[in-house]
Formats: structure tokens, C-alpha cells, sequence
């Protein structure tokens, strides 16, 4: 279990670094890795190019630093609560084992 | 598959809010039969919602040149069937909607209906239909959230097609132009998410009490020893 449990973890490691090994910069110095929702917001521009979004987000993280860190809180709550989980299960059942 | 704020058109906005409401509905009041449960129990829902806020804040690179992210919402319609998937995806767009301007209010409901709904969906019912028909438990999995993964940024594909048809291919040119955006990027990101789920559920199998037997797909026996 132990064994498949690293394998998974090295796989998942894998596919996120092979784009960045074999994807090269083209020559327009076009930005690479952008977001797949921003794109498809370009796309929308270029087939409606008369369409205004109507709507505009109440509160936006006034810069880049600010919605990472906002990014990296999301991130960090979750796997806190997760680990916790983990961790409280895992102490119990030894607990309950050295009984 | 987060369709930003303003950018469906008013009738569809309102069209897939009412289409997810239901959903959120059924869905919330499992949340609160679930929540009568033991605290175990608890937990095990929140770990779900907490991998579903990780995976979707992750944003990974592509062999297409983007990126993109999971969803995560799989594993909570696994273990504890779709409506939680709902609910759990929903609370996730919320908090991204309002804090990080990612997605957005008018919005939100065709982002619950293509990550949460659909995604929630299809991870039960590959995984149901995996289990009748006695395939491992976790290729089972592995298949149920992969392909959850990629029919959530299909349906977003295709909300947005159906919003914005090409002026000259019409609807399916504009399906072909999203889901080359979309579906494409997402193929390794949706193996990702799969092994992930499976690796996760073995680490909480190994570990959860007997209490969630009847709840987690695959408990290891000897975890004691």
C-alpha cells in the first residue's frame, strides 16, 4: 500500500512537470502556461466581439500578490482540515490498539 | 471551468441558476442528515470539502501550453453519494467567487451545474456502475473522478458554445473552439485528479474507524497490524 501510495504521488508530480520540460517558449515571446478561463474569455471577444460582460465582480483581489494569497488560504484550509482528519483517525485506531 | 463574472448573457445566467437550484436543495438537505451523524462522520465530510478546496485552488500546467485545475468534487460523491457533491462544489465557487473574483454571481449557477452537478453525477454513476460490474475498486475510482474531472470542463464547454455560437460554424464550431481550450488541457489534469482520489481514499481507508465501513469504498483489514 505504501509502495502504490508513493508511486501515485510521484505520477501526479510527473504529469505537472513534463509540460513545463517539453513546452518552449515560442518566438512572439507569447506568455505561456495563462489560464485556460482567460482564454476561453479571449475566445469569447474574438467570436462576439461586441459582447460586454454586464456584470462586474463586487471585490477583486486588488493584485497579483493578493489573489495568491488568497489562493494559497483556500489551498491551506483545505488540506488542514483534510490532514486533520487523517491524522485524528490514525491516532485513535493506535489508540485503540494499545488497548 | 470557471465562467467569469458577467460573461454568460442575462437569460442563461438565470437559466442555469434555476437549473442547479433543485440540486442544491436535494442537496443540502443530505448535508444536514449527514451532519446528525457521528463525529467521525463529520470529519469525513469535511475532509471531502477540504480536498475539494484544495484540488480546485491548484492550478497546473498542461502539455497544452495552459493551465488549468481539478475539481476535487468526486471523491465527496463517492463516499458519501452526489448530493454532498453538490453542496461541497457549491461552497467552493461561493468562496471564490466572492474572494477571488474567479468565477462570479451571475455565473454560479452554470459553474454548480458543470463542477458540482455534473461533476458529482458522473462520479457516482461511473463508480455505482464500476462496482455492479465488479471492476477493481480502484480503477473504479481512479475512472469515476477522471472522468468527472473532464465532464465538468465538457458542460462548461458547452455552456458557453451554447451562449456564444460562432458567427459562421455556429454552435458546434463554438463547442469544437471551447473544448479545444478547455477538454484538451484538462486530460492530464483529470488523470491527476484520479490518482489523487484513489490516493487519498487509500490513506483515509487505512485510517478511518470501522464506524465508515459502509461508507469509504475500500478499507484496508489490516490496518491495525
Amino acid at each position: 500500500m505504501k509502495i502504490q501510495n508513493i508511486i501515485l504521488i510521484i505520477a501526479v508530480i510527473a504529469l505537472a512537470i513534463t509540460p513545463l520540460l517539453i513546452i518552449k517558449p515560442v518566438s512572439d515571446g507569447a506568455e505561456l502556461f495563462t489560464g485556460a478561463d482567460s482564454q476561453a474569455e479571449t475566445l469569447i471577444s474574438e467570436i462576439h466581439p461586441d459582447y460586454t460582460p454586464w456584470f462586474t465582480p463586487l471585490w477583486e483581489p486588488p493584485s497579483g500578490e493578493i489573489e495568491s494569497l488568497l489562493f494559497a488560504l483556500q489551498a491551506a484550509i483545505g488540506s488542514g482540515v483534510l490532514f486533520y482528519t487523517i491524522g485524528f483517525f490514525r491516532g485513535r485506531k493506535k489508540a485503540a490498539a494499545v488497548k | 471551468m470557471h465562467i467569469m463574472e458577467g460573461f454568460l448573457p442575462v437569460e442563461h445566467a438565470i437559466g442555469w441558476g434555476l437549473a442547479s437550484a433543485p440540486f442544491l436543495v436535494y442537496g443540502f438537505k443530505k448535508l444536514s442528515d449527514e451532519m446528525k451523524k457521528d463525529s467521525a462522520n463529520r470529519l469525513m465530510l469535511g475532509s471531502a470539502a477540504g480536498f475539494t478546496f484544495v484540488l480546485s485552488s491548484l492550478k497546473i500546467p498542461s502539455v497544452t501550453g495552459s493551465c488549468s485545475h481539478p475539481t476535487g468534487t468526486a471523491l465527496g460523491a463517492i463516499v458519501f453519494g452526489p448530493g454532498i457533491g453538490f453542496v461541497i462544489g457549491f461552497i467552493v465557487l461561493l468562496f471564490q467567487a466572492l474572494l477571488l473574483a474567479h468565477g462570479g454571481l451571475t455565473t454560479i449557477g452554470a459553474n454548480t451545474f458543470s463542477m458540482a452537478i455534473v461533476g458529482s453525477m458522473v462520479a457516482y454513476g461511473i463508480f455505482k456502475l464500476g462496482k455492479q460490474l465488479g471492476l477493481n475498486l480502484k480503477v473504479t475510482v481512479f475512472l469515476a473522478a477522471c472522468l468527472a474531472d473532464l465532464a465538468t470542463y465538457c458542460t462548461t464547454s458547452l455552456q458557453l458554445a451554447l451562449a456564444f455560437p460562432d458567427p459562421v460554424s455556429g454552435f458546434t464550431g463554438a463547442v469544437v473552439k471551447f473544448m479545444g481550450i478547455f477538454a484538451v488541457t484538462q486530460i492530464p489534469l483529470a488523470v491527476s485528479e484520479g490518482l489523487l482520489t484513489v490516493l487519498v481514499l487509500n490513506v483515509l481507508g487505512q485510517h478511518a474507524p470501522d464506524s465508515l465501513k459502509t461508507t469509504l469504498p475500500y478499507i484496508v483489514k489490516d490496518a491495525r497490524s
